[in-house]
């Protein structure tokens, strides 16, 4: 247990510690993707599936099979006889407690009718099945493409806002002299940690007094300033060395050449940190959307979700498959920007 | 400082060399993206090179400043000061010059308590009821997250097998949205769901945990470590990778025990990065909403309601829309966030200094 705590040294063999060490992390690794598993399993069950209890882990569903002289597909059951044999059925008819079966080879014979009360072992044949229209009834019943056309609007908007102005910003608080400098840049310290849900009441004023209320501009547009990416921004950009600018301005280029052409792709690493960061506030925003879109086709998906959710009779099966597609593409950025993304935040500190 | 003018600066582009590559779809698109910013770029040089002859290069901070400025001091700045005029002023109306002035009322009826222990002798008992529940919420949560994230952070620096793969499992849910994340749990803790499935499978009852306070107590401080916990055990793991190993030999050498190794070398060097975490994690448990708005809806009754959800029920989602109310509330949140900030900016220095 004392090794447990102490970091391992390059000793080779195998000990307690590192049993522990792997059990631990086995675990975790069921509690930090079981959940997230189950959910993408559960979304391809059918609603009948879904309430089952105990659940049952693989989406399946019960065998119909087509037997003529029916119109609708008949039930499968694997049904036991007096002579301790089982033989698969067709269920033909349910009267109560009683229960018709046929045999679908012979579907002119006649049916077999069994009290439920006296036979017991009567189970259900089943197969995986994947509930598909779970993920294509939604797309045409509910807005879900409109939820996601307006999550996408609004922050790929936001994170071009957020990158120019802020780098704008930090350019101007890391190359100049100029008076006022320290001041504003006090405020923007001071206001780092302070959220948007301090001020929810005020903001939703000027949003409405501004004409943004149930407009994605509302949304887009308050967050954009933001102090954190002013400071990253800023301090990686007093690392980039004053002289470079001097020798642009000797050779004749303007203020905004030498921070667009200078400054900007030597800054591209801290850009893309904040960038990543402005994607992930955005596409997971949802208290301040909340308040400020009321109206069902500008909601963004994580609005979108909330309102299935919310709803009386939830509807599961639909809001697990839509769950499965909102997480899909931060899923997809991860598994690709993976080692930029721990790397990135390791040593900015932030989120 | 160098003042050229400016004038004539366009004839100096920057030539990028071009070396031939074999043609690929991303640098195809890498390649658009730089055209499209380069030719937004050069557009607004049109505008921007003339005001630079205009004001002078010693004005051309300001204009840079500019749009940010703009932003921030109308969608932060201004709003801040407003607040106090909200918190100031009573009735439902939004627009200030509709309200009347009503001194510190709101204020008033917030602390309107006979006994500050007990929420039910409250006039605005679910304020206080929010606040009891937040205190507690924020202990277990940052308890649970540094524990969590300490241990995690110290296993993945030894010489585990699969580190990188661990480290994005562990890391993977801080992306996820707190929306999604409130819907998994939501699912899994269902009374017809898997968690009491597997309960049953060892013979458990199901439990109803939706229906209990406690239960849904325990899950908002679960799920948020959960699902923040690997952000946290990062830093921690940059924390630790950053103290030499030397130490650790010298302390073998002396006959140092790994216990006495942990405690004497490991933690004290740890602490400004510990303080770090402490403090950030702090902050996010005093504003917590999303996940457990999903999850609970703030139930059951207002066992897991914090006081973001407060100002947000009481300004918004109520039928009675009481602004001034939920703004007097912001200032008491506010408040609370200002001391752990300046806890912040003073652990941040002293981190400084020990480094």
């Amino acid at each position: 247990m004392t090794e447990f705590l102490t970091r391992k040294r390059g000793r080779s063999g195998w000990d307690v510690t590192d049993t522990l060490s792997y059990i631990y992390l086995i675990l975790g690794t069921f509690i930090m993707f079981g959940p997230v598993l189950w959910l993408v399993l559960s979304s391809f069950k059918t609603p009948q599936a879904l309430v089952e209890f105990p659940p049952k882990l693989l989406p399946t569903a019960q065998q119909t099979i087509e037997v003529e002289g029916f119109d609708e597909p008949l039930l499968l059951f694997d049904v036991p006889m007096p002579g301790g044999t089982v033989r698969r059925m067709a269920r033909t008819r349910r009267i109560g407690l009683e229960w018709h079966f046929i045999d679908p080879a012979n579907p002119t014979e006649e049916p077999l009718v069994i009290d439920t009360r006296e036979v017991s072992g009567i189970e259900a044949v089943r197969s995986v099945a994947l509930a598909l229209n779970n993920y294509t009834e939604p797309l045409e019943r509910f807005n879900f493409l409109r939820f996601l056309r307006n999550s996408v609007v609004v922050t790929v908007t936001a994170t071009a806002i957020t990158l120019i102005i802020n780098s704008m910003a930090a350019f101007a608080l890391s190359k100049y002299q100029f008076r006022g400098r320290n001041l504003i840049f006090v405020i923007i310290i001071a206001t780092l940690m302070i959220p948007i849900s301090v001020i929810l009441v005020p903001v939703f004023l000027v949003i409405v007094e501004v004409g943004w209320k149930d407009n994605l501009l509302g949304v887009i547009i308050p967050g954009a300033a933001t102090p954190t990416g002013v400071f990253l921004l800023r301090q990686y950009m007093l690392t980039i060395p004053d002289e470079l600018i001097d020798s642009a301005r000797i050779d004749g280029a303007s203020e905004w050449r030498i921070y667009w052409q200078v400054i900007l792709p030597l800054a591209a690493p801290a850009m893309a940190v904040l960038a990543i960061f402005s994607v992930m506030w955005r596409w997971n925003d949802f208290l301040w959307p909340l308040i400020v879109l009321s109206r069902n086709e500008l909601f963004t998906l994580q609005l979108g979700l909330n309102s299935f959710q919310g709803e009386l009779n939830i509807q599961w099966h639909f809001v697990l498959a839509m769950t499965v597609l909102t997480l899909l593409p931060i899923t997809l950025v991860f598994a690709i920007l993976q080692r930029f993304i721990t790397t990135g935040i390791a040593t900015t500190g932030m989120k | 400082m160098s003042q050229m003018d400016a004038a004539g600066a366009s004839s100096t582009t920057i030539e990028p060399i071009r070396v031939k590559q074999r043609f690929s779809p991303g640098r195809f698109i890498g390649e658009i993206a730089v055209e499209i910013f380069s030719f937004v770029m050069n557009t607004i040089e049109i505008v921007v090179g003339p005001l630079q002859r205009l004001i002078g290069l010693e004005r051309m901070p300001y204009f840079f400043l500019l749009p940010n400025m703009l932003i921030f001091g109308i969608f932060v700045l201004f709003p801040m000061v407003l607040n106090f005029f909200y918190a100031f002023t009573g009735g439902t109306e939004l627009f200030l010059r509709d309200r009347p002035y009503v001194g510190s009322a709101n204020l008033a009826r917030l602390f309107d308590c006979q006994n500050f222990l007990n929420p039910n002798s409250c006039n605005q008992d679910i304020f206080w009821r929010a606040i009891r529940n937040s205190v507690t919420y924020v202990a277990f949560d940052v308890g649970g997250i540094v524990i969590f994230a300490l241990i995690t952070a110290l296993i993945l620096n030894r010489n585990i097998r699969g580190r990188g793969f661990f480290r994005s499992v562990f890391f993977y849910p801080v992306l996820l949205s707190p929306v999604v994340i409130g819907l998994i749990w939501k699912w899994v803790i269902q009374t017809d769901g898997i968690l009491n499935g597997m309960l049953n499978l060892f013979g458990g009852d199901p439990i109803d945990f939706r229906r209990s306070a406690a239960w849904m107590r325990f899950w908002v401080v679960f799920v948020s470590v959960w699902a923040q916990m690997g952000f946290y055990t990062l830093i921690l793991l940059a924390g630790l990778q950053s103290i030499p190993r030397e130490l650790y030999e010298a302390g073998e050498i002396d006959g140092t025990t790994k216990l006495r190794g942990f405690w004497h070398i490991t933690l004290p060097l740890l602490k400004p990065t510990m303080l770090v975490v402490l403090v950030l994690s702090l902050i996010r448990a005093v504003q917590v909403f999303d996940h457990v708005f999903v999850l609970t809806g703030g139930g059951p009754g207002s066992a897991t309601t914090f006081i973001v959800q407060y100002i947000f029920d009481t300004g918004f989602s109520n039928q009675i829309k009481q602004f001034g109310l939920a703004a007097a509330a912001s200032l008491v949140l506010g408040s609370v966030l200002l001391v752990l900030t300046l806890m912040q900016l003073r652990v941040g220095n002293r981190g400084d200094d020990a480094a």
